[in-house]
């Protein structure tokens, strides 16, 4: 397989790199200095891209590699790849489902823990040497609080899970009621809002869910609710989000992920009731070598003609 | 029957004399509502003339915080029965002393253990993943500039050792099973009834754990219970999480530790010498600092309202207190 080009489309893991540079002839798109120079000249020996949820394969990618077969997506969404584009031509796709779930929930629990009890707000007091000139104030509780999901796929039910183990009451709103389930269901994401204290976004981003949370929303959510957001940064209407925690209309945001990462906008650098992270959701050694590991099956179950790991188109 | 004569006079029982004994760092919020229910004396109010005599036969007192009790507070009040506390732990209080004079002694009980079970839980997601650290680093306009954040560690999988599976313990205990961490525990004895691996001390639990989380109370035998032998034992990945008491943990030790890089990182709650918090700590990524709050949420306080009003009526009428602790 040493001559089949592989596209990797951003830096994502070192260790996924060395991998492929083993097996295929890698080439790094974000070193290349004049992309379309460089795709006339390889474009015939490039046969899979490797993207993730910053850089994947858009249509004008995909047309400019007429050997293109596989796009192995290093992440579980794929809303940086046109998946219609890739059926239309018979192009396969895969992400890395379920290796990435378990730290993804427990990094929305962690934001919710961090936004309620103030937890990095208070590692700047205690940094800052104020404790001397006196206590820290009072947090809020997080055991008990209702919690909403917005999607109830993997990472739903694993925010679930944790979340139930606090205590929390579960309600979720997907677009149809799921079966098999006690959580309570509610037809609309304003519905939910208006009744849980803590909203989280566990959806995938689609033409539909995109701007899910807006100011109505937020308006439902309340001065007291808290935003959570693990999904992706277009979930939300970030304007809005900005305005509504800098006027006190909404009690609070622990957010990965943003609209136009790695920018956040930096009215929130002062908030003491947000929580920014850089996009970290999979962000663990164990997770990202399971990831890589399920990249580089499925490039070579592709191409030695077995049967796809973890398939989406 | 000279005692209970002595509890028939009208001094003791239409008066229902109650200590307010607090640090003056505590505040005296609770004390208007007291006063409509109970003759309250403040030791800090020097002003009331009836202070000293009815010291000498008040049989109540409600211990604020962390407040110290010791054989010389205990001399002022010759006829102390019943001390209601209001911290979840007891090394404030001489309890040999206190066991010698006949008098019962209480805590908080349970009010604080669901926040302070979060809280835990909190600190150890923090650490792991890295939370507080990435904050900063996105809040000092790094990602743009330097892209990716260093990776953290999984939270699922981790073998926890929890020390002094009491009512936090075993509500940490709880809480981290459904993130698919193993625990195990040390205790003075074995809990019947619990389905995690017993160690009979902590040096083999932190052989056995990849992190350590210390929620027990602070008593001569747990003094440093935490020192080289332990953290070496815990070892380079290994992480201490304290939600009980500074002085669970030898300080200094800890410190060198982290800043060697010989553990994998700290969440800590409390210190040896609060407010004061080591200042090479501040430096360091692999360190989570909160200024002792776990307990501090408006629900822990209405809690601990509820119980230690409870316990003052019930000692009143005679009825069995709540949250007691039990003498060995």
């Amino acid at each position: 397989m040493e001559s089949i080009g592989v596209l990797m489309a951003c830096p994502m893991s070192s260790y996924l790199e060395q991998e492929l540079d083993k097996r295929f002839k890698l080439f790094r798109f974000w070193n290349v200095p004049q992309k379309n120079e460089f795709l006339n000249q390889h474009a015939n020996s490039i046969r899979a891209v490797v993207g993730n949820a910053f850089a994947g394969a858009d249509a004008e990618l995909i047309d400019s590699l007429p050997k293109l077969e596989i796009v192995s997506s290093f992440s579980v969404g794929l809303d940086k790849i046109d998946l219609n584009k890739c059926k239309d031509k018979g192009i396969r796709v895969t992400n890395t489902p379920d290796v990435l779930t378990e730290d993804v929930a427990d990094l929305a629990i962690g934001l919710m823990l961090a936004v309620l009890r103030r937890i990095c707000e208070c590692d700047r007091y205690v940094r800052k040497g104020l404790w001397k000139s006196g206590d820290f104030k009072l947090t809020s509780k997080f055991s008990g609080k209702s919690v909403g999901i917005i999607g109830l796929g993997r990472i739903g039910l694993a925010i679930a899970k944790r979340a139930e183990a606090f205590g929390c009451p579960i309600s979720y709103y997907t677009r149809s009621e799921k079966p098999n389930t006690n959580y309570k269901y509610y037809p609309s994401v304003v519905e939910l809002a208006s009744n849980c204290q803590i909203l989280v976004v566990a959806c995938a981003l689609t033409p539909e869910t995109r701007h899910i949370v807006n100011r109505e929303v937020m308006e439902a959510l309340g001065s007291k609710g808290i935003l959570i957001n693990i999904g992706r940064g277009p979930h939300v209407d970030e304007k809005e989000l900005v305005s509504a925690l800098l006027e006190g209309r909404l009690g609070g945001a622990g957010l990965d992920v943003f609209e136009n990462e790695p920018e956040v906008p930096e009215q929130l650098f002062g908030l003491e009731n947000v929580v920014l992270l850089p996009h970290v959701g999979s962000g663990t050694e164990e997770t990202r070598k399971a990831m890589a590991d399920l990249v580089l099956g499925n490039l070579e179950a592709h191409f030695l003609n077995k049967p796809l790991l973890t398939p989406v188109v | 029957m000279a005692s209970s004569d002595q509890h028939q006079s009208p001094e003791t029982t239409d008066l229902r004399l109650l200590i307010f004994h607090r640090s003056p760092k505590y505040g005296n919020t609770c004390l208007p509502k007291l006063k409509t229910l109970y003759r309250v004396l403040d030791p800090l109010d020097e002003s009331d003339p009836s202070l000293l005599p009815l010291s000498r036969s008040v049989r109540i007192m409600l211990c604020i915080g962390s407040t110290p009790v010791t054989s010389d507070t205990l001399d002022k009040y010759p006829n102390l029965e019943c001390i209601v506390g209001t911290s979840a732990g007891f090394d404030h209080f001489d309890l040999a002393e206190c066991r010698r004079r006949g008098i019962r002694v209480t805590t908080a009980g349970d009010s604080f253990s669901d926040n302070v079970a979060d809280f835990a839980v909190g600190l150890l997601i923090d650490v792991l993943r890295r939370v507080s650290a990435a904050d900063r680093f996105v809040r000092a306009g790094s990602w743009p500039i330097k892209g990716k954040f260093p990776l953290g560690s999984k939270v699922g999988g981790k073998r926890v050792g929890i020390v002094g599976l009491g009512s936090i313990g075993s509500r940490i205990s709880k809480r981290l099973e459904a993130f698919g961490c193993s625990i195990a525990y040390t205790s003075k004895r074995m809990k019947p009834n619990v389905p995690f691996r017993f160690h009979s001390n902590i040096h083999d639990l932190a052989i056995n754990s990849d992190v350590l989380i210390l929620c027990c109370s602070l008593t001569k035998e747990t003094h440093h219970i935490v020192g080289k032998e332990v953290l070496t034992a815990l070892g380079q990945e290994g992480v201490v999480i304290n939600v009980g008491r500074g002085a669970l943990v030898d300080e200094k030790e800890l410190v060198q530790f982290l800043k060697r890089g010989e553990i994998g990182g700290a969440g800590l709650d409390v210190y040896e010498n609060e407010p004061y918090v080591p200042k090479e700590l501040f430096v360091l990524d692999n360190a989570v600092l909160s200024p002792h709050i776990a307990v501090s949420t408006p629900e822990s306080f209405e809690a601990l309202e509820e119980l230690f009003t409870y316990n003052i009526q019930a000692f009143f009428s005679n009825k069995p207190l709540q949250a007691q602790i039990e003498y060995d």
